[in-house]
């Protein structure tokens, strides 16, 4: 199940413009992922440390999930020191550790974090609807907006139906194995959620147009920018100024 | 002086799914102001195709419809129609595909042309009446059966109809999710056909009885008659009370 674990608006940054966060979240990414020094990547995973706090996140839930993804870049340590060339650090069996392969591994980690972090504590902390609200209002293109907003209302209902034909194998005895019948089944499992998943979509279609849909959908949330707004503005792109303004100190 | 009262008119209507079986044959039903249809029939005699055609979201295969007196025959007249005529679906689900309760309500009023903030005063006032109060910001997919089948009539409702179909509103509630729907019908003034199997809901909420058979639609009289009339049906051996 999707859930939305991290909404709490008692919290300032839940409380800022979804469009403001939308956008600073993506150009603060562009600016970390673009960084390559230590130092400056450090300082990155330190804001968005800070973003997270005043944001109020559940820290039992973002550890999970932070566990989650470093999973992944775990791997990542695995192959990269061995796999890189460059000056070796040390010798493990046939394989070398190169100092390169450690730096460039050090980099991601930090990287993807503090770029993770951020997203968590501005774009995790706002209900998909108002997102997609959000994303319209920053021109995205509509339909991509709504097959967001539909997917997100329907992955549900889809998981439900799964959830049921699931269920109604297992009451007849089914034991998953490596065999034909078991495969054959999980095509038929997957086939029949296929299906229903389009008529479904033919239903909705049909009850919205019942209700005069034609083909334009209308915006509800009315956003407007807040004094809180204007304020956090200013400390939002000095943050991303001065952390180029670091990444250019330390490279000369 | 009749014909004035006639809201809904199918004359002569056909229709078969595309593997050939017939659904609809020769159909001829009229539905007059004020009127509170109850249709009854065999699962897949047809009653939710019926529904469908009268809104144009199935085309019949030949026959003619009037919908306040005027002819309805392509997608353009169907869509001044289904202004006036609201279709309540079997599965909330497939209703409901807003992510919050208040826009899904506000969403046929938005098509309507009103603008965002009327579409949320009508809404809100709408929930007020209904006894849906507080039920504006939450998420659709997270409601109750019960709670999912009074917003999906509710975003109907909202849009002002003056004719309502209800494709099986009662089935698969609990007593007093049955009851609330059931209250909100009986002081709806408009016309409305109700298509279900649920005799007790059907008596309380309708005026006439109508059933489906072999395609066609034949009135079976006023709903007071409905005890005499339904112990004829299997569901008659159901035990069951009458409030009437």
């Amino acid at each position: 199940m999707i859930s939305e674990f991290f909404i709490n608006d008692t919290f300032f940054i839940q409380r800022l413009d979804p469009r403001l966060r939308i956008v600073f979240a993506t150009a603060y990414s562009f600016a970390v992922a673009l960084f390559a020094h230590l130092q400056t990547l450090i300082t990155a995973l330190l804001i968005s440390c800070m973003m997270l706090v005043m944001a109020g996140v559940n820290f039992r839930v973002l550890a999970k999930r932070l566990l989650a993804f470093n999973s992944l870049v775990l791997l990542l340590w695995l192959v990269l020191p061995i796999t890189f060339s460059g000056e070796a650090l040390y010798y493990i069996g046939p394989f070398t550790i190169t100092r390169e392969g450690v730096l460039f591994s050090a980099q991601i980690t930090l990287k993807s974090n503090a770029i993770m972090l951020a997203f968590i504590a501005l774009i995790a902390t706002t209900p998909v609807s108002v997102i997609g609200h959000a994303l319209e209002k920053l021109f995205i293109p509509q339909k991509i907006v709504h097959i967001l907003l539909l997917t997100y209302r329907y992955v549900f209902v889809i998981e439900q139906e799964y959830q049921r034909l699931i269920r109604a194998i297992k009451t007849r005895g089914f034991i998953p194995k490596t065999n034909i019948h078991t495969y054959k089944t999980y095509a038929y499992l997957m086939g029949m959620i296929f299906i229903r998943s389009v008529d479904r979509a033919q239903r909705v279609y049909q009850a919205m147009i019942c209700r005069g849909f034609e083909g334009k959908f209308h915006s509800m949330d009315l956003f407007a920018l807040k004094r809180q707004d204007y304020i956090c503005l200013p400390f939002m792109t000095t943050t991303i100024i001065g952390l180029e303004v670091l990444e250019w100190i330390v490279t000369i | 002086m009749d014909r004035h009262n006639i809201i809904i008119q199918l004359e002569h209507i056909e229709f078969s799914y595309p593997n050939g079986r017939s659904v609809l044959k020769d159909l001829d039903f009229k539905l007059k102001s004020a009127q509170k249809i109850g249709l009854i029939g065999h699962n897949g005699s047809g009653k939710s195709t019926f529904l469908q055609i009268m809104v144009g979201l199935i085309k019949a295969s030949s026959g003619t419809i009037r919908i306040f007196g005027e002819p309805v025959k392509n997608e353009k007249d169907f869509r001044k129609v289904r202004k006036e005529i609201g279709l309540v679906f079997q599965n909330a689900d497939d209703q409901l595909f807003s992510p919050t309760v208040l826009e899904d309500v506000s969403f046929g009023l938005l098509n309507q042309g009103k603008s965002a903030e009327e579409a949320r005063n009508i809404s809100l006032k709408l929930f007020e009446d209904l006894d849906l109060k507080g039920f504006e910001d939450r998420v659709t997919y997270k409601l109750s059966g019960g709670e999912k089948r009074l917003v999906a009539l509710a975003t109907v409702l909202v849009m002002e109809p003056k004719v309502l179909l209800l494709d099986e509103p009662f089935s698969g509630l609990d007593e007093a999710t049955r009851e609330r729907i059931i209250q909100i019908l009986s002081h709806l003034n408009i016309s409305y056909i109700i298509v279900s199997h649920e005799y007790d809901s059907l008596a309380q909420t309708t005026t006439d009885i109508c059933s489906m058979k072999n395609g066609r639609i034949t009135f079976d009289g006023d709903s007071s008659a409905l005890h005499s009339h339904f112990h004829k049906h299997p569901g008659g051996i159901i035990q069951h009370k009458h409030n009437r």
